[in-house]
Formats: C-alpha cells, structure tokens, sequence
C-alpha cells in the first residue's frame, strides 16, 4: 500500500517534448514509473521516448486510460493546462513548473475542484511512492521502501528529510511535495487522513514553513484524528518579517504565519517537533521505537 | 513588486477610481509649479517611497501656501525617511506627490488581497481609517469586515451591500458611491494580477464621494510577464541592489544581520540551514537559494555577493542534489575561488546526486580554507565554530 500512486498508476505528462518535460519523463521511466504517452498540441501522432504524443489531454486519456498528468509546461500555460486536463477526466494533476501566475492557479483549482480533479502543487517537486512509482523531480536513489510517509512544501528539505529516515534504517512509503505557493492542491489536511489510513505508513513526517495557515490546519487535524506518531519541522524561525523567502508563499505577514506559532500548534497537538532539519531522522527513531 | 503612491493613483484614474489630482515631481521648482497648476487651497506634500507609516515618519504634510509647498518640499525631498516598515537605515526621498487637499468628513479603510484560506480575493474594509491596520485587527477585530469576491462569478453588487452597511454607510448616494468605488477597484485588481491594494485612508467628502487618498500596490511576479505597463513601473532605487543582482542570475537572496553566509538550494533548506545554524549558536548573514538551474556562473556570483557583506566570518555551502547537480556546485566553488578573493573559511556540505563525483573535485582542487561537511549537522557545527574563529 501506499497513498495516491504506486506502480500501476498509468501516467501522461503534459509537456511531454520540451526539454524539462523530457529530461524528467526519461528519469520517472528508468525508475519505473508506467508513463503512457504525453501531450503536446501539434505533435499528435508522434512518438517521443518511445511513448505516444498527443495533441489532447481528452485523447491522451483516451486511449491510454492514463489517470494521473504531470505537468511541465511553462508558467503562462499551467492554468490551461490544469483545466484541459481536468475536463479531460483526469483524476490527479502533478504541477511541476515554478512561477505559475496566483489568479491562474486560484481560476484553475477551483475548476479541478468541480471537475474532481485533485491537484499536486505547482512549484513542488512531485510525488514518489518508494520504488514503485516516482511522478516528479526528486532524486529517486534516495528513497528506500519503508513505513514513514512524509509531506513537504520544499523539494530539498523533502530530500534531505528522506535521506535522514532512510540512513537511519527505516525508508519512505509515499513522500509528497506539496509546493510552497500561496494557491497550492493538495495539501496536509487532505493528506493526512490518507496516510493515517495507510496500513504500510507508520509514522509522519511533516515539513511546513512560514506563511499562511495549513501547518495550523493540520495541528487541529493531528490533534482529533491522527493516532501514528507525527514529526514535525517548519522551515524559517530566522526569517525576517515581511520579506518573501524564496518560495512565494514563504512570508510572515504582521504576526501571522510565524514558524513559532506553527511549531506551537504542532506541538500541541501531539506531534514532535524538531528546531533542525538535521533532526528529522533520530525523531523518526524515537517515534518508532515508542510505538 | 511594489510600485508608488502617484504610479498607484495612475492605474486608478485609469479605471475610474477616484483619487485627488496630484503631480509627481523630482525637485522643489517642479513641486512649486504642480502646486500652482494644482490650484489649492491647500495642498498634501508626500513623500513617494515604497514603505508605510510616511505620514508618522515626516514624509506627509499640509500646505496653506505655496511658499509652504516650498518649504515643505525643500524638507522632505532629501530626507531619509524612516518608518515602521523601513530598516532602520531608512530610505532617501527621491521623488514627491503634490496633490489636492480634500473636504474630509470620514476616514475608511480598504483594500483588496487574496485570502490564502479561500483561496480567493477578499475585499477587506474598516471604518479605523488612517489606523495601521495590523493594529486594528489585534485589539479590535470586530472593526474589520472581510467581503471574499470569488473571481469565477466577479464583484457583484451584493458584495457592495455587504461592504457598505458593514462600514454603516446608510445614505444611498454615497451606498452607490462606495460600490461603484469597490467594483472598479476590484477589477483592476483582478486585470492587473496585483497581489494587494491597499488605501489608507479611503476618504468620504463633504458631498459624498470616496476618494483614494492613499494607494499602496503590489503585484504577482510570476503575473509580470503580461503586464509590460506594470513592469515599467519598477523602481529598482527602492529594491535592495545584492537582491536585484541575484535575481538577475536566478539566485533569490535576502540579506540578514548575521555572520555566517549560506549558499543552499532550494528556498526550504535554505530556510532550514539558517534555522540550524542559530540553533547551533552562530547567526545567518543571509538567505540564498542557488535555484534549480545553479552553475559555476551563478556560484561564483553568490560567493561574490555574499563576501560583499563585511560581517560575513564564513560561508557555508549547502546543497542537496536533486536536479542541481552537486559536481556543477563543486566546479562553481573552485571557480569562485579564482575570480573572488575568498578570504574566509568556505564549509561545503554536498549530497545527492553526483555527491561522490564533486567530493573529488573538490579534494584534486585542494583549496586551503576549505572545509568539508559529512551532513546538515556537521557542516552547520564546522561553519559555527569557523565563524567563531575556531
């Protein structure tokens, strides 16, 4: 088991022949992810990395039954492309590309939303269920099959995070990058509950940072309805106010948003927070041992 | 990217919002000139820099006279002005409004941003105008009404009548008024991709009508590219210029007030360093996030800006090699080392993908104040006590 995908998940990319698009696409096939063909307008009929292109996402959907789209195409198209791919029936949409435009995205999720569509990101890293099926960016080799599921708004700390669960002796059931901008899918509140009812995930890990909310969300949500052990780290303790930290999402405003309060939440909410991402894997430990 | 009162007050003419006349100018004859076009009686001299707060800090004053407009402008053009939302260095004065003064019968607040929990635009209003509005909201929260305007279906009139009586407008023509203000302020929001408007205060006249006596814009970097107007707009003398720099190589940098510089990829490890490096004891002299596309180029440039900073004791480099590749990290700090003159202890933390590869580079290149990390931990305690001088 494992949430979301795993390696029968049949997957389109949209962007499929530009060079990001490409480059990645090889890397999800040699992990072994079941990519099926791709979409790029003008290029139907094609075929690229040994896949079929199409023009459509409807097409694409179509003939190869695919059920998830992981998305490369440049920032201006991400809004287009998340609703083609919504009305096309697609059931999750994996956003890789940085810089989509906020009203795009707030435009393109609510129609996902009414078309059912879950969406992943944008500006994220993807989504890797160990050794089964990888939908992103991340280096695969890092992650082991294991028990720990993790979520993150940061692609390097999801890295770094997994790393230190896997030299520890444990590995990764499903890691999810969740982006770090202001309009993100699927988030800790909708992830949650699926690795708490994951029979294969054993224990959370939970990276967040500053800036809005859902670390907030997810402290209430822990507290009334998660029972496996939760680590925590958010990102930005030393941030100054007011200034935007690479992710776009990434800013305390006034009081609101601080690592503190987040780390608070948490922490009351049962989870065990660690002040260092360097401490991620011996709290994973810890958490296991006590279970 | 932010923008200024009088660039603010353009966009508003532009879609009929109403503002008081004002001209920008750049001396003080200009200024007295604007002030005789303008008419008076009574004019507002106000500082155009990109911080809140101007009129606490000096920056905004009446004038009964164009003399006074004189003197006025001679004192604020020059000044550096320091306010709550400055440094502590504050900025210089380089431009000012000379507007109209207006027949003020009440003071609003009012502005347009996204609300992230709805993932909408929400239109949020306070009868506390001329208040900072952080304030407001932590003593008293029931002053301010909060009209989420969902973009598929557009700013209707309800949402007027629910900004309108929650402000306790009862007159009908300034009811019409204030939602006619609200409507076409939020399509231009919507039309120009900002991120925030923010007036404070939204005045009401004698004769009803709103004025925009202030205007604060911001907008969605990402949304820049369609927007050449906007972006013409940018007034880099109000950025930090190491940010602008960065940027211009794909590195995000902020600078802070510690000792220890950081080169990380990815803007959440980059955070987490920081984070680490003071749990460990020592301070962050920045946040630098090298980006995915990172090379020898762009590191030699991080090094160059990050050496810049005089209190910087040592460097800490910090990659996780997902996309970035860490022998591409590797080669760029050698290169470093050969344009810049790097004179302080550089501690170098690579895993992931190549790690092995540029552990030897580094190794052949044999530079003498370098250090290497075995992991985040390692290399934040190296660069702590580096810094320290041990």
């Amino acid at each position: 088991m494992s949430i979301l995908v795993n390696k029968d998940t049949k997957v389109i990319v949209q962007g499929f022949t530009g060079k990001e698009g490409s480059f990645h696409a090889e890397q999800c096939l040699a992990y072994g992810t079941k990519i099926v063909g791709g979409v790029t307008p003008n290029k139907g009929g094609q075929t690229h990395l040994g896949k079929p292109v199409f023009n459509t996402v409807a097409d694409a959907v179509k003939t190869t039954g695919a059920t998830v789209s992981m998305i490369f195409v440049p920032p201006a198209f991400v809004g287009d492309a998340v609703m083609e791919a919504a009305e096309a029936g697609i059931e999750l949409a994996v956003i890789i590309t940085e810089g989509a435009p906020v009203k795009d995205m707030q435009m393109a999720k609510a129609h996902a939303t009414k078309h059912g569509m879950k969406t992943l990101g944008p500006n994220c890293p993807g989504i890797i269920t160990a050794e089964e099926c990888k939908i992103g960016i991340m280096p695969g080799m890092i992650f082991k099959k294991g028990n720990v599921g993790l979520i993150s708004k940061s692609g390097t700390l999801t890295y770094e995070g997994a790393n230190q669960v896997c030299k520890e002796g444990f590995g990764i059931s499903t890691a999810v990058g969740i982006g770090g901008d202001p309009i993100i899918g699927l988030s800790y509140l909708q992830l949650l509950p699926m690795f708490e009812a994951d029979p294969e995930t054993e224990c959370i890990v939970l990276i967040g940072e500053i800036g809005g909310d859902l670390e907030i969300q997810a402290a209430a949500y822990i507290k009334d309805h998660v029972t496996k052990p939760v680590v925590a780290f958010i990102a930005g303790q030393t941030a100054p106010k007011g200034k935007t930290m690479g992710h776009a999402g990434a800013i305390v405003s006034g009081s609101a948003g601080t690592a503190a309060e987040k780390m608070a939440a948490l922490e009351a909410a049962g989870a065990t927070v660690v002040v260092s991402p360097a401490e991620i894997g011996q709290a994973v430990t810890k958490a296991m041992a006590k279970k | 990217m932010n923008i200024h009162e009088y660039q603010a007050k353009q966009i508003f003419a532009k879609y009929g919002v109403p503002t008081p006349k004002g001209i920008m100018v750049e001396s003080v004859p200009a200024a007295v000139k604007a002030a005789e076009e303008l008419g008076g009686p009574v004019w507002v001299v106000k500082a155009q820099i990109h911080a809140g707060g101007r009129g606490l800090g000096g920056g905004v004053k009446l004038a009964k006279s164009i003399e006074e407009v004189r003197t006025l402008s001679e004192e604020i053009l020059g000044m550096t002005l320091v306010t709550h939302q400055t440094d502590a260095a504050g900025k210089l004065v380089q431009k000012l409004y000379i507007e109209d003064g207006a027949d003020i019968k009440a003071e609003y607040y009012l502005s347009v941003v996204l609300d992230r929990k709805l993932e909408m635009p929400s239109i949020v209003a306070s009868t506390e105008g001329g208040m900072n509005i952080e304030d407001v909201a932590e003593n008293t929260p029931e002053k301010i009404i909060k009209v989420p305007v969902d973009p598929a279906i557009g700013f209707q009139s309800f949402h007027g009548r629910e900004l309108a009586f929650g402000l306790g407008i009862t007159d009908k023509t300034e009811q019409k008024n204030i939602i006619s203000f609200a409507s076409k302020l939020f399509k231009l929001y919507m039309e120009n991709d900002a991120e925030m408007i923010e007036i404070n205060p939204l005045v009401r006249t004698g004769s009803g009508e709103f004025l925009a006596l202030d205007g604060k814009m911001g907008f969605d970097n990402s949304a820049l590219g369609r927007h050449p107007d906007i972006e013409a707009m940018r007034d880099l003398s109000e950025e930090d210029a190491d940010e602008v720099e960065a940027a211009k190589y794909g590195l995000s940098y902020v600078a802070l007030d510690g000792e220890i510089g950081c080169m990380v990829n990815g803007a959440g490890l980059a955070m987490g360093t920081m984070d680490t490096i003071n749990h460990m004891g020592g301070t962050p002299a920045n946040f630098l996030d090298v980006g995915g596309s990172a090379n020898a180029e762009t590191v030699a440039k991080g090094f160059e800006i990050i050496l810049r900073n005089p209190n910087v004791k040592a460097i800490f480099v910090n990659i996780f090699g997902g996309i970035v590749r860490c022998d591409r990290i590797a080669n760029g700090i050698i290169e470093a080392t050969k344009i810049t003159d790097v004179n302080v202890p550089v501690i170098v933390r690579l895993d992931g993908t190549n790690a092995p590869e540029a552990s030897e580079i580094l190794k052949k290149a044999n530079i003498s104040n370098l250090i290497v990390g075995d992991d985040l931990a390692d290399g934040a305690a190296k660069a702590v006590a580096a810094a320290k001088g041990n």
